[in-house]
């Protein structure tokens, strides 16, 4: 099965093979395209940039989202900015630059040739979007202006205030509703892909449910694009908007697409700590606050013990019994480490017994040095709508003491396994944007997500999916009533009247919820053979538990939310175990996957290149069977490996 | 704190509504109106599994419906007519950035779904928004394709223009404008939108034909027309100011001179 994985990255010197690659694909002729259909499931920035890309190019597409409107995908929640390699700022970035550091960032796990493309079309991106009318922030002379994210020594980050996200995914929907109302798009809004239909191997429809009137549907195309996100919700308390679900993409990986890396996982270090079990998400503030703010915690642990008893504010904490632990650990990059890093270092305090709320879960984030520099007016217009949402959220005005920040499961870098066209296993299905594995490695830099989404969707995908298209313009419409679809829709329909049949004692959310303690106790943000282990045990008792125990309220036939959750619940049970099982598999510890057996002297992440340099991509064998493990090697042509360092 | 709550139920689009009383108790202050609403849904769900409870006459009807996703105030599904405000007492904040804080124990509290004819009932708190779709696709877009643009530098807008833009562009399609209008009118909406790309040089182009095909569209969905009462304004979430309307209404006027 090795061939299988064929990453089919082009031959030739890095910053040729994009070009080189392009003028190799087929393309398919205006006549034909009018002929060819194209499914896309999702529309955060991947999928809305895709089909709008793809209808303009004159495909027939359908569009699916579980949202009543295309907007609501979680795309519309990131904060802080974009990269782009556009050097405006004149500070020496460059493509390659882009590369290296998101290189770098990963931990030497992701793709070469991928990475090299994303940043060679970063820049167009920038320019897409202000042609599609986004209001980036300007500077007074009228040119855009940047800032800086985590794990960069230049200034590339492209912002709209805190809104970035929103004002990507609102430039990519008005192309898609331009689309839509051109009539080359059909948008299927509150309908959730239940499963992936196979004919003779290739991708050739799916079986949707609609979520108003509980009715199934078949849809068939030529080709299928998966951009229904990442599967960070498996955690249930996750920044992932609370619909986020890894569902999609699962059921792709049980028709035969691969997984890839699936222990790899985001963990954000500035997020709202955790007030108690009631509370149903975690929200994330910004990276692009680390920009001004200062990570600290107190350096005596009188102070600690005052602060959890509320007998002192932060402001009271003098300066020198402060310690602004990244500015001491990091010197080169202080409070702007990688995402991982800063998150560990957290950890590593407050596990050492100086977190600072009455969990002992909590570090500051500080503006009280900027806000001096720069003035109050100045830290509002950069991050006003972040710091009333922290206000609303925990009734602390930002801008007097300081934030409470504590890590929380952020974006999985792990994910379907793509070629070079991102294309799966499976001929015709193809996965973008953070549903795919291919560019982050072990850790994602900030900003680079809403790059990712964007390059896959107006960039990459429209020209690589041309090359499998022009492979089908002599076959017919895809027949809905083959006995492939039946089949589908057959299962889909047992597993609903099973999920709805058990009426046992627990709800969906108390199983979730036991779910997410699991994961984040042992495949969270420190992990070892003996948890790993004992998770995946734990896991499948869960699983167990819910297949015999669950009560799924309602009925079939109508809008029934609890019966949603369960079907993408009875998923996350599937996908906790094969990041349990990555993760043990994985005995080295590289970005986000830190193996505690597998640390240097100073708590930092320990590689091991020798055995480790290649992406585990996993292959189905069947229900309560073992998975495959397929390996693709990376090979490093183009940089020197090195230890990532962040202290000089 | 306990308190009682008065929810709207309505089994679907067809089906006619009442309101039903339920109690819940020991509610974090610090808990989110939503996170109190998933309480109570457990309840409910635990309250509907035990037959004999459902023998004694429990009213149960299922868990609550309603919409909400990103739960950090910018997706704009969450939707609720809290004790006569859209999105409830707070100023400039969703449903799902409202916390319990702001009630009292043993407080009643009236829920229902968005009230108006261009949002019609799904099921409970779950109303129908493809209206606000429809509006955009008839002209909330600039017209350009993929690739073949200019250098992002190579349009200058200044740094004021670019931020009055944005807080037009800051819309989160959540409907409160049209929910919380006597007339249940869009026009808030639609001048977000208009106004906001009307701003840029982008944008500019296609300002008059815009605004009038979305006005066209958002009179043919059933919306109802401005009559400047500013309630929309006092209860956006994102604080979009009625001055969108007057640019909206400038475009408006400059197609129709044109025409």
């Amino acid at each position: 099965m090795a061939e299988k994985l064929i990453s089919k990255i082009p031959e030739g010197p890095l910053s040729e093979k994009w070009t080189k690659h392009k003028s190799q694909l087929r393309v398919v002729n205006p006549g034909n395209k009018r002929k060819l259909e194209i499914i896309v499931v999702g529309t955060g920035l991947g999928g809305a940039s895709a089909a709008a890309s793809l209808g303009e190019l004159g495909y027939n597409v359908k569009i699916f989202c579980i949202s009543d409107s295309p907007r609501r995908a979680h795309s519309i929640a990131a904060q802080g900015g974009i990269n782009a390699a556009k050097n405006y700022q004149n500070d020496n970035d460059s493509v390659y630059r882009l590369f290296y550091e998101t290189i770098k960032g990963g931990d030497y796990r992701s793709r070469e040739a991928n990475v090299y493309r994303l940043a060679e079309v970063s820049g167009n991106i920038i320019d897409q979007c202000v042609a599609q009318g986004v209001p980036f922030a300007r500077e007074y002379g009228g040119l855009l202006s940047n800032r800086s994210f985590g794990g960069a020594q230049v200034s590339r980050t492209f912002y709209a205030r805190g809104q970035t996200g929103q004002q990507l995914l609102l430039g990519a929907y008005a192309a898609l509703n331009r689309q839509i109302a051109a009539g080359t798009v059909k948008s299927y809004p509150r309908h959730e892909m239940l499963d992936l239909v196979l004919i003779n191997g290739e991708a050739k429809g799916i079986i949707a449910r609609n979520l108003v009137t509980g009715e199934i549907e078949r849809f068939g195309a030529h080709a299928v694009v998966i951009a229904s996100g990442g599967y960070g919700n498996t955690y249930f308390l996750s920044t992932n908007a609370m619909n986020s679900n890894g569902s999609a993409a699962w059921q792709c990986y049980k028709k035969g697409a691969f997984f890839a890396n699936p222990c790899f996982a985001q963990i954000h270090p500035t997020c709202i700590p955790v007030h108690g079990d009631q509370q149903s998400k975690l929200t994330l503030m910004s990276e692009s606050l680390r920009n001004d703010g200062r990570i600290w915690v107190p350096k005596k642990k009188e102070d600690v013990e005052k602060l959890r008893k509320k007998q002192i504010k932060p402001s009271d904490i003098k300066e020198e019994d402060r310690d602004y632990y990244l500015e001491r650990r990091y010197p080169a990059f202080g409070n702007l480490v990688p995402r991982d890093v800063a998150s560990r270092a957290a950890k590593e305090r407050c596990d050492a017994g100086f977190g600072v709320n009455e969990t002992g879960l909590a570090v500051f984030l500080d503006f009280s040095t900027a806000i001096a520099r720069l003035g109050e007016d100045k830290i509002r217009e950069r991050y006003g709508n972040l710091f009333q949402m922290y206000e609303k959220i925990t009734a602390v005005n930002p801008y007097k003491e300081p934030m409470m920040i504590y890590p929380a499961i952020h974006y999985t870098m792990g994910g379907i396994w793509v070629d070079y066209n991102l294309q799966t296993t499976i001929p015709g299905l193809y996965a973008i944007g953070e549903a795919n594995f291919s560019d982050h490695g072990g850790n994602r830099l900030g900003a680079s997500a809403l790059m990712q989404g964007l390059a896959d969707g107006y960039f990459i995908l429209p020209y690589t999916i041309g090359d499998y298209l022009a492979g089908q313009i002599l076959k017919p419409k895809t027949d809905t009533n083959a006995p492939e679809f039946e089949e589908a829709e057959k299962a889909v329909r047992a597993k609903i009247d099973k999920l709805l049949s058990i009426k046992g004692k627990d709800t969906v959310d108390e199983i979730h919820k036991k779910l997410g303690h699991i994961m984040w106790e042992y495949v969270g943000m420190a992990r070892n053979e003996e948890g790993l282990k004992k998770a995946i045990g734990l896991i499948q008792d869960l699983r167990k538990e819910f297949w015999t125990n669950v009560y799924v309220a309602g009925d079939k036939d109508n809008f029934n939310q609890e019966l949603e959750k369960a079907l993408r619940l009875a998923d996350f049970l599937e996908i906790g175990e094969l990041m349990a099982r990555d993760a043990l598999n994985r005995k080295e510890s590289c970005g986000g996957h830190f193996r505690e057996e597998m640390q240097t002297e100073d708590g930092e992440t320990k590689r091991d290149d020798e055995n480790f340099m290649y992406v585990a991509a996993w292959e189905y064998k069947g229900q309560d069977e073992a998975p495959e493990l397929h390996k693709e090697p990376l090979k490093y042509e183009n940089i020197k490996i090195a230890t990532r360092n962040y202290k000089d | 704190m306990d308190l009682t709550l008065r929810i709207w139920r309505q089994k679907n689009a067809k089906a006619e509504g009442h309101f039903e009383t339920y109690q819940v108790k020991n509610i974090s202050p610090d808990s989110s109106f939503l996170e109190m609403l998933d309480i109570l849904n457990e309840q409910l769900i635990h309250e509907g599994m035990d037959p004999v409870a459902v023998e004694r006459g429990c009213q149960s009807s299922g868990p609550v419906s309603f919409d909400h996703d990103c739960r950090e105030g910018i997706c704009g599904a969450c939707s609720l007519y809290i004790n006569g405000r859209a999105h409830g007492p707070d100023d400039e904040v969703t449903t799902c950035q409202l916390h319990m804080r702001k009630f009292k124990d043993g407080d009643t509290i009236t829920i229902e779904p968005w009230r108006s004819k261009g949002f019609p009932v799904i099921k409970d708190l779950v109303v129908d928004r493809q209206a606000f779709d429809k509006i955009l696709q008839a002209g909330g877009f600039i017209s350009v394709g993929t690739g073949g643009v200019p250098d992002g530098n190579a349009i200058l807008i200044s740094h004021e223009t670019a931020e009055e833009s944005m807080d037009g562009a800051a819309c989160i399609g959540c409907g409160a404008c049209v929910a919380t209008c006597k007339n249940g009118s869009a026009m808030l909406f639609v001048a977000a939108r208009v106004s906001s790309l009307a701003l840029l040089p982008q944008g500019k182009v296609e300002g008059a034909k815009r605004a009038k095909a979305m006005v066209a569209k958002m009179d043919e969905l059933g919306f109802g027309s401005c009559t400047n009462t500013r309630a929309c304004e006092m209860e956006c979430p994102k604080h979009i100011t009625v001055s969108h309307i007057a640019r909206l209404n400038r475009e408006f006027l400059c197609a129709k001179f044109k025409d």
